[in-house]
């Protein structure tokens, strides 16, 4: 098998990589079709509901891999990456807020309906550029990662680990969420962002930008779990790894660790950074709920259900969960936090390895036994 | 002036009851005679003691409106204890006269036909008489606002401190022309020090209003103390005034008082902080010994404070009207309670996750999930309200501008000895050894037949046991509710974290420190601001010390 030598085209001529891109494809391809082709009101029509909806779920699904990326091959239990996703979906909600110009309701040109309300007269500091796509995409990229870089640097240059980090992050996210739940910060406060009206001059409440906005979802989420392929099968992966499993061993070696970790840790916030900018314009609302400690753990145990270290587990798990959130809340509100409360309980305690564990173990028992008929005795000694 | 608009009628009216008095006298002398016969040798020895009061007594009963005045005074002056009781009832139009034999009663009961009445002298009940055989001792208006003036000084005449303290206060910014000289008549009485105080301010606020330019300014330096808030009013008046040797003393006494508050501001800062530091402490050091000590993540650890809150709860729904009862009963129920669920937690999920931290988190997380959702769908989403005992509530008044509430001062005592308890637990008893031993080396520890699991239950009940304590104590102060773990369980994290793993001392200066720094934050900040910064300073902090303040040392450290 000719190997590429460039690492980001190494992963597509794996096996796995393959089928996942595959799949992923084929499934947007396939609810792409239903949507246009099949008549409205036919069994198997899928509505333009269900495809925002099913973006959504792929935005989680980008989420869930960043976070298995550290995760899982860095060993750092993030409880804050939802920071990062939401960093990422406020840069976006900032350009959308600059592209309703003075068809708000109070018809100011350049303010937000929200500073307006509070007697703002001038656009704050930060607010400035982001009427441009460029400019607010690069932040999109840039807002998650400065944090992360910033926060990654003073955390792993003083060897903060473990359970320590895990709560340092979440008290991150948790001060974020308090910060931008005040008005005085100029991100709309309680209600946060939202009435978002047109994306790159397109109508955000069109069947067809909703399908564009699904697609790009898509083809995000290929391009992500490339990118994080790409890394885990490098040798900076192979080093990641080495940390994750004895951080002081391969710091003796002679690694340096930290930047090891701070690189890795930065990519995955921007990750979550891009999940956040896509997630936003087809919910159509960011506020600071999405900073929430809670939902920063819910993502780890998406990935902790589908099964850590494996990426496309995280994929599984993230769709999976999120789907029976969707059923739980509609059907059952009460049930489903403490449905989410057992399967925390049941992952971690019966199933640490999760959903592709399982699927590992089922291959792993065909090839036992494939080998087992070639080779009885040498297999049970 | 409307004097002679009251003045006639009263007059008529005195004249009325007079000409009732005489007919009273004239139609039934035989009762009168009879009277006075049956009581005679009963009353001989009263007669003698209370001969004053008597005569006093009617002295005002029958009194003209014009005589009023002098009648009520003679009363005031006698300095007779009872004074106050007999105004009181002439003030509520109690006082009354038996037709017949012309004795002054009060009434104790004025419902219905027969009036229950009372000798105001001795107190003494009297039984009903009918409310024919009764005549009202009148009183109007001007004299009854007369009268307030009067009983006002007369508390302040009292024996009982509390209720001269009380009338020395209400006199605060009152002084006015008809009291200013009895008052400085009484500063010449030996008075206890708050009161004398108390009526030297209000004397001198009196003073620097409209005395003259001398007593102006020694009543500045009267006040010059004073942290009283009429003081300060009456101060910054003086300052505007157009005397300027005045205006220049006043400003000066301002800027001293200034001084004074700001001390006393700091003080009260001080003390929140300690407050607040002393619940985080409480909701901390539960956590020491799970997380600290055991090494084991519980991120229940906020339920389990929340099962001690609604223990409480409980415990004064059995038990209506005694909260306090409930209250003292609910410390060993609220422990008992949570450190079942805590076993619990530990048997059921926490035991199968030995030596994987990352995973121990998770799992507990859910399991405060289940819990947070159990109490909304079996009690109530909302909020549930304790009551504070009413031992309790109030507070502890320290000068004008510092008065420290009880509630919070308990909740300090509390965590201090929760925290004296836990430390005598770990450094003296077989448990607490067994559980250094544990956690040093596990192994090791096993060996020498030390039952490990046991240890394990053991520890994590106590923990979690504090938990439910400190729940018990934030009933009193919070809202008891499903989120109220949640809002707790990070910062008991902090404060674990910033003492240092496994150092009980650490948990407590780390708690006590938070509280104080976000109360001195809070008032340029802001309270969520002040929250923002104290988590950013211990992120910060982590970076530079990621063991805590106190850091464990040697052997400890390794485990």
């Amino acid at each position: 098998m000719p190997t590429s030598q460039f690492w980001l085209l190494r992963p597509l001529q794996e096996r796995s990589t393959q089928i996942f891109l595959g799949v992923l494809f084929a499934a947007v391809a396939l609810v792409t079709l239903l949507h246009l082709i099949i008549p409205e009101g036919h069994a198997l029509h899928v509505s333009a509901y269900t495809v925002t909806l099913l973006g959504k779920y792929l935005c989680y699904a980008l989420l869930a891999v960043a976070v298995d990326l550290v995760w899982g091959y860095l060993g750092i239990l993030s409880l804050g990456h939802g920071a990062f996703f939401a960093l990422g979906g406020y840069a976006m909600g900032m350009y959308l807020m600059r592209q309703i110009g003075d068809r708000g309701t109070y018809g100011d040109p350049v303010l937000p309906d929200f500073m307006v309300f509070l007697n703002w007269d001038s656009l704050p500091w930060y607010w400035q550029g982001f009427d441009m796509a460029w400019f607010a995409f690069i932040m999109v990229l840039l807002a998650p990662g400065l944090l992360a870089l910033v926060f990654g640097f003073l955390a792993f240059r003083s060897r903060v680990t473990g359970v320590y980090l895990s709560i340092i992050t979440q008290a991150l996210t948790f001060a974020l969420m308090l910060a931008f739940f005040r008005n005085e910060m100029g991100f709309g406060g309680n209600n946060g962002l939202t009435d978002f009206r047109d994306i790159l001059g397109l109508n955000l409440r069109t069947d067809a930008t909703r399908l564009g906005l699904f697609i790009a979802t898509g083809i995000a989420l290929a391009i992500g779990y490339v990118i994080c392929r790409g890394i885990v099968t490098s040798k900076l992966g192979r080093v990641s790894i080495a940390c994750r499993d004895a951080e002081a061993r391969t710091r003796f070696l002679g690694y340096r660790v930290e930047r090891v970790q701070l690189f890795v840790f930065v990519v995955s916030a921007m990750l979550a950074g891009v999940a956040g900018a896509l997630y936003v314009p087809q919910v159509g609302i960011i506020n600071p709920s999405e900073f929430s400690p809670l939902f920063s753990i819910e993502i780890v145990v998406w990935v902790a259900l589908g099964g850590r270290a494996t990426l496309y587990g995280a994929v599984i798990g993230a769709i999976l969960v999120n789907y029976a959130k969707t059923v739980f809340t509609g059907v059952m509100p009460d049930a489903w936090l403490f449905a989410l409360g057992g399967l925390f309980v049941l992952v971690t305690v019966f199933l640490p390895k999760g959903i592709a564990g399982l699927l590992q173990k089922r291959k792993k028992q065909e090839e036992d036994t494939d080998t087992d008929a070639a080779q009885p005795k040498e297999a049970t000694a | 002036m409307g004097i002679f608009r009251w003045l006639t009628p009263h007059c008529l009216n005195a004249l009325y009851l007079k000409s009732l008095y005489l007919k009273a006298l004239y139609l039934k002398p035989l009762g009168l005679a009879l009277l006075l016969v049956l009581s005679l040798p009963a009353h001989s020895q009263a007669e003698a003691d209370s001969d004053q009061g008597q005569a006093l007594l009617t002295n005002l009963a029958d009194a003209s409106p014009r005589e009023m005045d002098a009648a009520i005074e003679a009363i005031v002056d006698s300095g007779d204890p009872r004074a106050r009781s007999w105004l009181d009832a002439f003030g509520n139009n109690r006082l009354s006269r038996i037709e017949d034999t012309g004795q002054v009663v009060v009434v104790l009961r004025n419902v219905g036909r027969d009036w229950t009445i009372a000798d105001p002298l001795t107190g003494e009940n009297l039984g009903e008489i009918s409310r024919r055989e009764l005549d009202r001792v009148n009183i109007n208006n001007a004299i009854r606002g007369k009268l307030e003036g009067v009983l006002a000084m007369l508390d302040l005449y009292s024996d009982d401190p509390e209720v001269q303290e009380n009338a020395a206060e209400a006199m605060m910014g009152k002084v006015n022309d008809s009291v200013v000289n009895p008052l400085t008549k009484l500063l010449e009485r030996d008075l206890p020090g708050p009161v004398r105080n108390r009526i030297e301010e209000s004397v001198a606020i009196y003073q620097l209003q409209q005395g003259e330019p001398q007593a102006r300014l020694e009543a500045i330096d009267v006040l010059t103390g004073s942290l009283h808030s009429n003081a300060r009013a009456a101060l910054n008046n003086a300052v505007a005034g157009d005397d300027p040797a005045v205006a220049a003393r006043a400003k000066q006494a301002l800027v001293s008082i200034e001084q004074k508050l700001k001390m006393n501001r700091a003080a009260e800062t001080l003390y929140f902080g300690l407050s607040l530091g002393s619940v985080l402490v409480l909701a901390a050091i539960g956590l020491a010994i799970t997380f600290g000590v055991m090494g084991v993540i519980n991120m229940a650890h906020g339920e389990l404070i929340m099962l001690g809150a609604y223990t409480t709860w409980g415990m004064q729904q059995l038990l209506p009207g005694q909260p306090g009862l409930a209250l003292i009963l609910s410390i060993p129920a609220g422990f008992l309670v949570a450190a079942l669920a805590g076993i619990a937690i530990e048997r059921s999920v926490i035991q199968h996750l030995k030596g994987r931290p990352l995973e121990t988190l998770l799992a507990t997380f859910g399991v405060s999930l289940i819990l947070q959702q159990l109490v909304r769908t079996v009690i109530s989403p909302l909020n549930r309200s304790v009551t504070t005992p009413e031992w309790m509530s109030g507070s502890l008044v320290i000068n004008d501008a510092l008065s420290l509430t009880l509630n919070r001062m308990y909740v300090i005592g509390f965590a201090l000895v929760v925290f004296a308890g836990l430390m005598l637990i770990m450094r003296k008893t077989r448990l607490g050894l067994e559980v250094r031993a544990v956690t040093q080396n596990r192994a090791m520890a096993r060996s020498m037949g030390i039952r490990a699991t046991r240890v394990d239950i053991l520890t994590f009940g106590l923990g979690s046991g504090v938990a439910g304590l400190a729940g018990v104590a934030l009933s009193q102060i919070t809202n008891v509710g499903p989120n109220l773990g949640q809002n707790y369980i990070i910062d008991s994290f902090m404060v674990v974290v910033f003492g240092g793993v496994g150092n009980l001392w650490g948990t407590l200066l780390a708690g006590l420190s938070l509280g104080t720094i976000n109360q001195i934050l809070e008032p340029w900040a802001g309270s969520v601001l002040a929250k923002i910064m104290v988590l950013v300073l211990i992120i910060l902090f982590i970076q530079k010390r990621p063991k805590g303040l106190f850091p464990q040392k040697g052997r400890a450290a390794e485990g």
